[in-house]
């Protein structure tokens, strides 16, 4: 893979729900190494292709490239096993748990040797390990315990854990839905700083948001839907909010040629 | 940088740009604060201390006639059924569902033993491995109905219970095979009432089941992965599905298991009484519930702790023998017990709260 090859391509992806497109004929491309932003109306199908590139939703046509290959995921699982982590608004946690059995949902460490094989137990001591280990390299491990229930945490604590755990198991992208929606404004910003923390580690970024100054202060290039297809990725360096708003919402008109 | 940049910026100053990165401050204090966190932590430890304290006000007040080897294997013999079956709806609940068929599954699955032995003289051991299945069978149709039609467990358990209650009736025509028969010819379906003493305490082999399943169950909870998926289906499905747990396979693997646990209890029935009767077990489901319940095993799912249950079904046991042998009318037990339930949700309540 060279370094120009995009990490994802999508080209000419369609999903039909009925007589509703929902992504109508649009394509898509992330960068390496670069936080890409997807904005667009309320109902203008930006969730819809983002679904589509992680396997959540299963386009009519259309193709995914991942690192210039071809792929068919069925399930977010599939996205999933191919290093493809993703960040809800609704966390995706369960409140009763660990940090650590939130960390390691459904790809636990077993022991080895007997007591992991047949007894099928856990190896908690590892994934403790590796739980505080991410956490700390993400400047998180003030966390008293790593033992401590998810329900402990503030909203912006838990979105802390969600990010560091993409971030431990992503090695293609990671997508991150809406990740400040649900947050207050400094919680927000420790959730942003998290973001490029991870860009810095070389982790391309998905972002879906509808926050312009967080879009116009992390990204790199921002994908503007609308209608159901990709208007245009302009540069947020050449833009302005307000012009972004307005290809958003078809108020102006968007450049004809691709700026970024 | 650009005007948009800047834009952020000041956004951002005038919220007050805070450096460090997520502060895990403790907020609870003060004894109160402390003793809702060891609960939260530890959610059995409640009915523990209801336990050991029912155990020791009872011992107080009856002496050695209570505090004794023999009274204290009584009441586990008396909770063996109730401790079997109340570990298959502690796993039920824990995945926020309920179980109301887990009575009518063990009966049915000792007429089944019962009948397919004498009516169709099918050796015992076969006989009780049918029975076995059948009751895993209708777990499955229970995890089925739940987790693929998506019904609420309460009804389809509900219906569920119906079904097998009218099955059960009208197989076996509600016919009882008798203890004395079953002695002479089929002796192997009384497995679990086999007594053995330890130093003037009678165990039977249904009591050492009882005790092993539980810390089984309790070990595959907290050290296996499926206990973990168990936990975070109760909590939250939909988060658990998208943390890439398989919730579908998590909830049948519930269902089953309660389903075969169910009729292992049906085997330990038998043990228990001598017959089979199809008209035994009537009020396993509640009871089971209660012990469940006051065992701290929230209701909504993803809390609790499955050696609660067993000190769940233990409390009802203790007050009921403490009581009888303090020769008071059996309706205290009841008022007693229905006074726990309301206390135990209210703790459950209480420690959900540290959530907020």
């Amino acid at each position: 893979m060279s370094e120009a090859t995009p990490v994802v391509q999508g080209r000419g992806i369609v999903k039909r729900y009925g007589h509703v497109t929902a992504i109508d004929y649009s394509d898509f491309e992330l960068r390496q190494r670069e936080i890409l932003a997807v904005i667009g109306d309320n109902g203008a199908g930006k969730s819809s292709i983002v679904k589509a590139i992680c396997g959540a939703t299963i386009p009519d046509e259309g193709e995914i490239l991942i690192e210039g290959k071809k792929v068919n995921f069925s399930s977010p699982i599939d996205a999933r096993n191919m290093g493809i982590e993703i960040v809800y608004q609704q966390l995706a946690m369960s409140p009763a748990l660990s940090i650590a059995d939130n960390m390691f949902m459904g790809r636990e460490i077993r022991k080895q040797g007997f007591m992991g094989k047949y007894l099928r137990q856990l190896d908690r001591p590892a994934m403790e390990r590796f739980a505080r280990e991410k956490l700390t390299e993400l400047g998180l491990m003030t966390v008293q315990s790593i033992n401590q229930t998810v329900e402990t945490l503030s909203g912006g604590q838990r979105q802390g854990v969600a990010v560091a755990r993409a971030a431990a198991f992503a090695t293609k992208f990671i997508i991150m839905d809406e990740p400040t929606a649900a947050l207050g404004v400094k919680e927000s910003r420790k959730v942003l700083e998290l973001i490029q923390d991870v860009r810095a580690r070389g982790i391309p970024i998905i972002l879906i948001s509808h926050n312009m100054p967080h879009v116009f202060e992390v990204a790199d290039r921002i994908h503007v839907h609308r209608l159901g297809k990709r208007l245009c990725t302009i540069d947020p360096k050449d833009y302005t909010m307000s012009d972004a708003v307005a290809f958003m919402t078809g108020a102006k008109e968007p450049p004809t040629e691709d700026a970024a | 940088m650009s005007e948009a940049n800047q834009e952020a910026r000041e956004y951002d100053t005038a919220a007050g740009h805070v450096e460090s990165v997520a502060e895990f401050e403790d907020t609870r204090g003060g004894v109160l604060g402390k003793l809702q966190h060891l609960l939260h932590v530890n959610p059995s430890l409640v009915p523990l201390i209801v336990l050991v304290g029912a155990i020791v006000i009872f011992g107080l007040l009856l002496g050695s006639k209570f505090f004794s080897p023999f009274a204290m294997t009584l009441i586990l013999q008396q909770v063996q059924i109730v401790g079997i079956v109340a570990a298959a709806q502690s796993l039920v609940i824990l995945t926020a569902g309920i179980d109301l068929s887990v009575g009518a599954i063990m009966v049915f699955s000792s007429v089944i033993m019962g009948q397919f032995t004498f009516r169709y003289g099918i050796p015992v051991p076969v006989a009780v491995l049918c029975g076995l299945a059948v009751g895993t069978g209708i777990g499955a149709i229970n995890g089925w109905l739940v987790s693929r039609v998506k019904l609420p467990p309460f009804i389809v358990t509900l219906g569920m219970w119906q079904i097998i209650l009218a099955t059960n009736f009208l197989y076996s025509a509600n016919e009882t095979i008798r203890s004395q028969d079953i002695e002479a010819n089929a002796s192997f379906l009384q497995f679990f009432g086999t007594k053995f003493s330890v130093g003037g305490a009678t165990f039977t082999v249904g009591v050492m089941f009882m005790l092993i399943l539980i810390a089984v169950l309790a070990y595959s909870l907290k050290h296996t992965a499926w206990g973990r998926h168990v936990y975070a289906v109760g909590d939250d499905p939909e988060a658990a599905e998208l943390s890439g747990v398989n919730v579908h396979r998590t909830l049948m693997s519930v269902y089953m298991l309660s389903g075969l646990i169910c009729a292992f209890a049906g085997w330990a029935l038998i043990g228990r009484i001598g017959s089979v009767s199809p008209t035994s077990g009537q009020l396993a489901n509640i009871e089971s519930i209660t012990a469940v319940v006051i065992g701290g095993i929230s209701l909504f799912g993803g809390r609790g702790s499955i050696l609660g249950s067993l000190f769940g079904a233990l409390i009802v046991g203790v007050f009921t023998l403490g009581l009888r042998l303090l020769g008071a009318d059996a309706q205290w037990t009841f008022l007693l017990i229905g006074l726990l339930i309301i206390a135990a949700v209210a703790v459950d309540q209480w420690i959900r709260k540290v959530s907020g």
